[in-house]
């Protein structure tokens, strides 16, 4: 299992939010599979070159969420979970709609509006398929 | 193994205009301190003072369980120490001074790994000290300790002066120590991003005091930064915990520390509208630091 991730230093977020961004984005492309073994804390720290007490904090982050699982002495697993991976793109989506909702409140927009916004950037948008 | 690879305990050090008071921290083995603080903290006194180069006035030294300076031989043969002022020959190659180390520490030399940080390093074994850059410098001082792969490596401002190519370089085989878990480092630096990134412990310095030691996590977790809206123009009523106060007309920019979520209670008692809470980074931390504790020595208050 690659355990490199990219970490961007010019992200805002914090580091720990960053390295569960990206397990959870490995997760739900499948490149980690639930059951699987994780990186080792150390391993993974070594290797993004961030603190253990960061890629520590991610972890039990992660397993507060369901995402993975820690036994003591043997190390960390993706939740045995098959739905996992769509779990956390839609949740991911969520986010994003939510956001969009809370901007269009701001501005005033409906929800109706909000929806027709939607589906006509969707038509612009299935023309090119570039991104 | 001891659990903790330096341990002070009310370390203090006495110098005509300076003063090193009370220092006490602790790096648990297999871990990597960021040692902070403005020019003239005291970070180098407090690293010469653990590598058994100047005698604390009063308090313990624990390094990698050895008492400094008494059992200081001892430890140091399990310490890599490297310093900006560190002096190699002027007149000899890079190869010289490693067969030197070769021979000095002939069980602890690895010649496949120095002759990989060579590699990783690019630096040219043959050439002399004295047509090198400052980097290429560094780098060679790094090298000779590293390939004696030491359980505690010791670095003031590793990175000061390098450009940001052979930082990477040396921070990624810093980081490499770590992946062995008896092995430890604290290093000092004024490159608060490096020390943000790589630190599981930050301990911060000003002024020969502490001003804290504990893990990054809660250090960052312990600062917000809080915009709000006031009822009025008046001045928001001062607090312990309110370290700074930007206030234009009715919108307020505060600085907390020690920050917990009843913070924002006690401003809403005072009739306030809660904006945008953030997290600081290490930069914005020190800065505000140093400054709270500056304006309350100024102001005559005993921090």
């Amino acid at each position: 299992m690659d355990p490199h991730l990219i970490l961007s230093q010019t992200d805002g977020r914090p580091m720990y939010l960053q390295i569960m961004e990206q397990i959870k984005q490995l997760i739900a492309v499948g490149d980690w599979q639930p059951g699987a073994k994780v990186p080792s804390i150390r391993e993974l720290a070594v290797a993004t070159q961030v603190s253990v007490i960061t890629v520590k904090r991610a972890y039990q982050e992660l397993e507060r969420e369901g995402v993975l699982m820690t036994q003591a002495g043997v190390g960390s697993f993706v939740a045995q979970n098959e739905a996992l991976g769509d779990q956390i793109m839609r949740s991911e989506i969520d986010k994003h709609l939510a956001a969009a909702l809370a901007h269009a409140k701001a501005f005033g927009i409906s929800t109706e509006d909000l929806l027709q916004r939607l589906q006509q950037l969707a038509q612009t948008h299935s023309g090119g398929d570039h991104e | 193994m001891s659990e903790y690879a330096i341990q002070l305990r009310g370390v203090s050090r006495q110098y005509p205009h300076f003063q090193l008071q009370d220092i006490n921290l602790a790096l648990p083995t297999g871990g990597i301190m960021g040692l902070i603080g403005p020019n003239g903290a005291g970070k180098s006194t407090l690293i010469r003072i653990m590598m058994g180069l100047v005698g604390a006035d009063a308090g313990d030294v624990l390094v990698l369980g050895h008492r400094i300076p008494n059992a200081q031989v001892l430890a140091k043969n399990d310490i890599g120490f490297a310093s900006e002022d560190m002096r190699l020959y002027k007149n000899a190659t890079l190869q010289w001074h490693m067969h030197w180390v070769a021979k000095v520490f002939p069980e602890q030399w690895d010649g496949a790994y120095a002759q990989q940080l060579l590699q990783s390093f690019d630096l040219i074994a043959a050439q002399k000290i004295k047509g090198m850059s400052h980097g290429q410098r560094v780098k060679s001082g790094l090298l000779l300790m590293l390939a004696r792969h030491p359980r505690l490596l010791i670095l003031d401002e590793p990175t000061t002066g390098l450009d940001p190519v052979a930082r990477k370089e040396v921070l990624n085989e810093m980081m490499q120590v770590l992946a062995d878990e008896s092995r430890s480092v604290l290093f000092s630096s004024h490159n608060t991003q490096d020390v943000e990134h790589l630190s599981d412990q930050i301990t911060f310095i000003d002024r020969g005091q502490l001003v804290s030691s504990k893990d990054k996590e809660s250090y960052l977790e312990s600062w917000r930064r809080v915009q709000v809206k006031l009822p009025s123009k008046e001045a928001l009523a001062p607090h312990p915990q309110i370290t700074e106060v930007i206030q234009h007309g009715h919108s307020a920019n505060l600085v907390i520390k020690d920050y917990a979520p009843d913070m924002l209670d006690h401003l809403t008692a005072q009739g306030a509208t809660i904006g945008t809470v953030s997290r600081m980074t290490l930069e914005e931390i020190f800065v505000a630091e140093v400054e709270y504790k500056r304006n309350q020595t100024a102001a005559g208050v005993n921090p």
